[in-house]
């Protein structure tokens, strides 16, 4: 894919789902693009659409009508299958509760993307290696998440996203279980890995001064509805 | 997902509910065993009467008469459909049996009755030839003692109560002699015509000679082999047929021969002849063959047919109630699995989140249900074995307390090893297929909202 196409278009997305009778629209034409390598801060208060449209764009669901293309793939014409490898290959996920396998060590945790990708078992612990390298927990390996703090947990979590080398990462409120200091350091080290690795990231926040501090622009979105979209002004801040 | 991943994580998941997985593990277990345990004694029981029956040769040989045989006496000598002379049993006729396709062997029942000397007492009895193939045959498997050295031997086996008859120490006997005493059979020649004052009746004849032959005893054997089957009632002095043959002991088809006239007093006559086939399969056209050849044939294929038919019913009662226990065990790793769906919703959205597949998931749920139907398997066929040797060994102490002789009845042959096996395999794999398809088919996001 060119530089010049967008990472992500997503083009008069509607998303409505059936409450008994009623029918309620959680995302409502919503259009956007997001350039390769950009970091969108998805903004928005508690229903307003903005994790069922981040969800749309993982392919872990599908829109009503309108047409997500991501990396060059028109999602819709993506069978079930064709959907997951997409999520195995094209995507990393990162969510506010951290979702790591508790009965897994972190080295476990961080290698099943690989396992589900049927990468090398020889492959393998070099990925992980240098997955945990990149957010400084190679010590832990053999830890469980419950012996971790939560900003570790995190850090576990973006390892195992980025382990397959995804060209998009999309976070889920991903500093919304952490103190200020620890969800700022999270933050830094999704900026940097974004940087060197060179992906796309889309991160849905409702804390807007975070977003301003690390995003290059910001949607917001309210009912369902894109709001507005624009680049981040205090670019210096960061 | 590789095969191999696949099943570690499998592994990984039924380790981590370890006690309620184990607990499903041995419930498949008690279903395979008694599946296993009740087979066992099927094919065991089926196994102890075939080895018996097949003991007693009575189902791979034919038994040959001739058409006018002592029971047939005051019967007309011919033929009555063909038309034709009756056929003695002779040499030739033996030689002629002999020549049949897929015949092993013909060999004469020898039996006379006679009396046996031991101890200066005398015993009255029926001693039995035995053919040298029955070394083999398993007839005399689990005796006393040894079988004739050889085929020509001067040695005896005493049937067991024959034996009590004559010591009341039965073993003690194996070693020692007997004198056996027979009536020998020399023929006269006949007389030239005209020199007989009743020229043109019968002539000739035989004179019997009392005989003794000295006997060792070298084993004692709990029945006769295919006791009671030549007519004449169970032999309890058993020796090589060839010896016996060697001893033209006087036999009661003599007798008949005289009544009827024959003119060929020095030439044998067998009163029956057992032809034994290759296989229990040719019998039936061995026997029609014998009896186109003008002879009386029968044997008990039928009612080995019938006992076949008999244990595939009693088997197949026996599989029936042993499955029952496995099909309550199948209702256990169903609600193992959905159990598992429920406290494994988050895992399967984020797996699902991470890239896998309906498919993958699945598997997943598949293999955790192949992976306890296997060890259960595994385990209930050892525990269907010790349950069988249980109840053989229950059996036995209650035949020991009997006085009889203890007898296997359970055997797990590898077929049974190998269908229990594939059978917990299957069965478990079938008990997955709902769980599995329910979590494949769970909504990833509704899972990834899950607490």
């Amino acid at each position: 894919m060119s530089d010049t196409q967008p990472a992500v278009q997503l083009d008069r997305i509607s998303r409505s789902y059936q409450m008994g009778e009623t029918s309620v629209r959680a995302v409502d034409d919503v259009s956007f693009a997001v350039a390769p390598r950009e970091f969108l801060g998805l903004l928005g208060s508690s229903g307003s659409g903005k994790s069922t449209l981040l969800n749309l764009i993982a392919g872990l669901d599908r829109p009503t009508s309108g047409i997500i293309v991501a990396e060059g793939k028109n999602l819709a014409s993506l069978s079930s299958l064709d959907l997951a490898r997409y999520r195995r290959n094209t995507i990393g996920m990162i969510f506010q509760s951290f979702n790591l396998l508790p009965r897994m060590t972190l080295e476990e945790n961080v290698e099943l993307p690989l396992r589900l990708a049927e990468v090398n078992r020889s492959e393998r612990a070099s990925r992980v290696g240098e997955a945990l390298e990149r957010v400084k927990l190679t010590h832990r390996l053999g830890h469980r998440p419950a012996e971790l703090s939560g900003g570790e947990q995190q850090r576990v979590a973006i390892a195992r996203a980025l382990v397959n080398r995804p060209k998009i990462l999309l976070a889920d409120e991903p500093t919304g279980n952490l103190d200020s200091s620890t969800g700022e350091a999270i933050l830094t080290l999704l900026r940097e890995l974004q940087a060197h690795l060179g992906m796309t990231v889309i991160m849905v926040t409702h804390e807007k001064p975070l977003a301003e501090r690390f995003a290059d622009r910001l949607a917001t979105m309210g009912d369902g509805k894109l709001l507005s979209i624009s680049p981040v002004l205090q670019g210096a801040a960061r | 997902m590789k095969p191999q991943d696949l099943t570690d994580l499998a592994l990984r998941n039924l380790r981590e509910a370890i006690l309620r997985n184990a607990l499903t593990t041995v419930g498949v277990a008690v279903g395979v065993a008694s599946l296993v345990a009740m087979l066992s004694l099927g094919v065991g029981l089926q196994q102890l009467a075939s080895k018996r029956l097949s003991q007693s040769g009575l189902f791979d040989t034919i038994f040959v008469t001739p058409k006018n045989n002592f029971r047939g006496m005051g019967r007309p000598q011919r033929d009555p459909q063909s038309d034709k002379p009756v056929r003695s049993l002779d040499e030739d006729a033996r030689r002629e049996l002999e020549k049949l396709p897929n015949v092993i062997e013909v060999y004469p029942q020898v039996r006379f009755f006679t009396e046996v000397r031991s101890n200066n007492k005398p015993y009255a009895t029926v001693v039995a030839g035995m053919p040298e193939s029955s070394r083999n045959s398993g007839a005399f498997d689990g005796m006393q003692g040894n079988f004739f050295t050889s085929a020509s031997a001067d040695e005896a086996i005493l049937q067991i109560e024959f034996a009590k008859q004559l010591s009341d120490n039965p073993n003690s006997l194996i070693g020692q002699n007997l004198i056996l005493r027979y009536a020998e059979r020399q023929a006269i020649p006949a007389v030239p015509p005209g020199n007989s004052p009743d020229s043109g009746g019968p002539g000739g004849g035989f004179s019997v000679v009392p005989k003794e032959l000295k006997l060792k005893i070298v084993g004692i054997v709990e029945t006769e082999p295919a006791a009671g089957y030549g007519g004449m009632g169970n032999a309890r002095l058993l020796m090589p047929l060839e010896t016996a043959s060697t001893l033209r002991a006087a036999q009661v088809n003599d007798l008949r021969d005289i009544v009827r006239g024959s003119n060929e007093h020095d030439k044998i006559t067998y009163a029956s002849l057992s032809v034994r086939a290759k296989s229990p399969s040719q019998v039936e056209a061995l026997e029609t063959a014998i009896k186109n050849l003008g002879f009386n044939a029968f044997s008990l294929l039928d009612a080995s047919k019938s006992l076949r038919t008999f244990f595939s019913v009693f088997d197949l009662l026996l599989g029936i109630f042993g499955s029952l226990a496995l099909a309550v065990a199948t209702l256990g790793i169903v609600n193992t699995l959905v159990m598992a769906i429920l406290e494994r919703r988050r895992e399967i959205g984020v797996l699902k989140a991470l890239g896998a597949a309906d498919s993958d998931v699945q598997q997943l749920f598949f293999v955790e249900a192949g992976v306890m139907g296997f060890c259960g398997g595994v385990l209930g066929v050892g525990f269907g074995w010790l349950l069988g040797r249980a109840i053989s060994f229950g059996t036995n102490v209650y035949l020991k307390r009997q006085s009889l002789n203890p007898i296997d009845i359970s055997s797990v042959p590898w077929w049974l090893v190998l269908l229990a096996l594939v059978f917990a395999l299957l069965v478990s794999l079938l008990a997955g297929l709902y769980p599995a398809s329910r979590a494949a088919r769970l909504n990833p996001i509704d899972a990834l909202r899950y607490e």
